[in-house]
């Protein structure tokens, strides 16, 4: 009898173990949910903190979904009026000292952003994780006392920026905590921490962004959303190429 | 004694002629070749070190690890104090400050757009203030094709070839797209002043040169530079002076390990100059060397074949009574004035066919198609002091050497058969 009462005390254990675990596609819409927004619009500071010198940008973005963005640089001086639009694949950046508009494409996409340790490729990815990646949950971690989902995502396309992510959730408010991008030989790329995860309309939110490029020197790039705005109504030719001009 | 066999060597052109004519070419040879090789090999060098490497070049030792990338963002922040120090610990240099760039030029249309785009490699350098000797330094008037040297801040010169690629011509705006010292991305207007032709496939094909200023407002690099090069008064590279120069230098800051800390590498330690420089001086003394011995053989065979021709002669005058001792000396005596006289007429043809070759050239701009590495598209000789003696060496001993030998033969001569071998 007391065998009985052992085994399905031990059953019981598995299943409810089992049950806490959630799938991992659940926890990345949940993520998506907080992350995502019909439209937004922000402004932010960049601050890249080179070996020699650190430098803080600051800029107002408006983004409606993942496809569409444009982000007008407002300081320092010497990018003050610096125009980027993204429309789905297509990036072009205006330069108000030339008054050129130059599109982004191939190589150039690999460059940095500003001189941050953003790539104008990591701006381009726009895709839902779920439909670039398998993932799965390979544990669970204690970050800053914050319990995580320690999610394991592997490239499903080809074509993804990055082979396999390592991505930290919040258990509770399911938003990120700390990612890690891989390349195909499983050298890590990139590391992006972020934290003053606060609630916006109902939604939690990190504000601060530390992205490292592992290959980069310097300290990192902070990105630190200091307002941010959901749902708003955004005129649609701030969406246009002659936006960049005004 | 002399004197009288120079009279025999003048009225008997067997004796002469044709021996002088085998030392004159070899000789002339010699020197031709010992010239072109010089030239050859010290055009490349000097072509690399007045556009890229400098007979010593200064610049942050995180820059030097990286060079072939040419890292602005690894540049000498506190340019002008280190040139100044420069100028005062190495006052028998000349310093020049560079910026070595790449990025991409887009020539725009008339409505803005791209019209063409191409990759560039780009130089800034100092083209425009009043005691700039950087244009001449790279022969940048002479190499102009069309349009004019830039007169005021925004002008550029491009590469002819390159021009006619993007389809721009003198008076036209191109943009340039790179990266800025902090890595952000830079983009900035040129005016096209001229174009020019530098001779070289590598630069031809996509070389913007540019006032370094400009440069520096380009790529946010105020009062920074990526590197300054040091050229000896003299113009010509000497690699145990540039490796003095530059462990001097190095041993003021030999204690500190930073990465942003100015280091010297002479022209031999950078990047696969050095492998140049010693297959250059190894080369150029090697062929040199293997030419001689050549020659020497060719005129040692004809100070041989000279002696043998004269064998009755000498049986003759061995005969009528001479000294074997005698008739050697006289033998080596005419030798001697044959290697003189052949010598001085080859070195002189030899120095002018190399005098030619240094001053037109010779043109193998078509073996030079997709080359990677800065080589001379004209090769030119170079006529150094060596040249002018150096013909003597085969001209003169390897002729006399080859008498020697063959008269050795005159002591083996039996007196009592000589009448018989006469007869015969």
């Amino acid at each position: 009898m007391k065998k009985k009462i052992i085994a399905i005390a031990w059953l019981t254990a598995i299943c409810l173990a089992g049950m806490s675990q959630p799938d991992a596609e659940e926890i990345l819409k949940k993520v998506e949910k907080n992350m995502s927004s019909d439209n937004r619009v922000f402004e932010s500071s960049m601050t890249i903190r080179g070996n020699r010198t650190s430098r803080t940008i600051t800029s107002r973005s408006f983004s409606v979904g993942n496809k569409k963005s444009f982000t007008e640089y407002l300081s320092p001086a010497r990018e003050q009026g610096t125009k980027m639009l993204k429309l789905e694949n297509q990036l072009w950046i205006y330069s108000p000292s030339t008054d050129r508009t130059i599109q982004i494409s191939g190589h150039m996409l690999r460059q940095s952003v500003m001189g941050s340790d953003l790539s104008y490729e990591d701006m381009m990815d726009d895709r839902k994780l779920t439909d670039v990646y398998d993932a799965k949950v390979s544990g669970d971690e204690l970050i800053d006392g914050r319990k995580t989902y320690i999610l394991d995502l592997v490239a499903k396309v080809t074509d993804a920026a990055y082979h396999s992510r390592k991505m930290w959730i919040d258990t509770e408010r399911f938003v990120p905590l700390k990612e890690e991008l891989f390349a195909r030989s499983g050298q890590l790329l990139k590391r992006t921490t972020l934290s003053d995860v606060k609630q916006i309309e109902g939604r939690w939110f990190p504000s601060t962004v530390v992205y490292k490029d592992i290959l980069k020197q310097g300290e990192g790039t902070e990105f630190r959303i200091t307002t941010i705005k959901f749902n708003q109504k955004i005129p649609e030719y701030i969406f246009t190429k002659a936006a960049l001009k005004q | 004694m002399i004197k009288f066999l120079l009279k025999g060597l003048i009225r008997d052109k067997s004796r002469s002629r044709l021996p002088v004519i085998v030392v004159v070419l070899g000789v002339m040879l010699t020197v031709l070749m010992h010239a072109y090789i010089k030239g050859f090999m010290g055009e490349a060098i000097e072509m690399n070190a007045r556009f890229s490497y400098g007979h010593v070049k200064v610049m942050t030792r995180a820059y030097a690890e990286n060079m072939n990338q040419t890292p602005n963002d690894m540049a000498l922040l506190d340019a002008g104090n280190v040139l100044s120090d420069l100028e005062n610990r190495f006052p028998e240099m000349e310093w020049a400050q560079r910026i070595q760039f790449g990025g991409l030029i887009d020539a725009p249309d008339e409505n803005g757009e791209t019209k063409s785009q191409g990759p560039a490699f780009g130089i800034g350098l100092d083209l425009l203030s009043e005691k700039t000797v950087e244009p001449e330094r790279l022969n940048l008037i002479n190499s102009i094709v069309r349009g004019k040297m830039p007169e005021k801040q925004g002008e550029v010169l491009i590469s002819e070839l390159f021009s006619g690629k993007l389809k721009v011509n003198p008076g036209d705006r191109i943009t340039l797209i790179g990266s800025t010292m902090n890595g952000s991305m830079a983009i900035h207007n040129f005016i096209v002043a001229g174009t020019l032709s530098f001779g070289n496939e590598l630069l031809d094909r996509g070389a913007v040169i540019a006032d370094i200023e400009d440069v520096r407002l380009a790529l946010d690099m105020s009062g920074a530079t990526g590197e300054i090069i040091g050229f000896f008064r003299s113009g010509f590279y000497d690699n145990e002076s540039a490796l003095e120069s530059a462990a001097r230098f190095n041993s003021i800051n030999s204690a500190d390990s930073g990465e942003y800390v100015p280091v010297m590498q002479s022209l031999s330690q950078q990047g696969s100059m050095g492998q140049y420089v010693n297959m250059s001086d190894y080369w150029v003394n090697y062929i040199a060397f293997v030419f001689i011995i050549a020659m020497s053989l060719v005129l040692w065979n004809a100070g041989l074949l000279g002696g043998l021709r004269r064998y009755g002669e000498i049986g003759i005058r061995l005969a009528m009574g001479e000294g074997k001792g005698h008739v050697y000396r006289t033998l080596i005596y005419e030798s001697v004035m044959i290697g003189i006289a052949g010598s001085v007429i080859g070195t002189f043809f030899g120095l002018f066919f190399a005098w030619l070759i240094q001053k037109y050239g010779i043109d193998i701009s078509g073996l030079m198609k997709g080359s990677s590495i800065m080589m001379p598209s004209v090769i030119r000789a170079q006529i150094t002091p060596s040249v002018y003696f150096l013909g003597f060496i085969p001209g003169l001993v390897s002729t006399v050497i080859g008498t020697m030998l063959s008269g050795i033969g005159i002591y083996k001569r039996q007196t009592a058969r000589l009448f018989k071998e006469l007869e015969a």
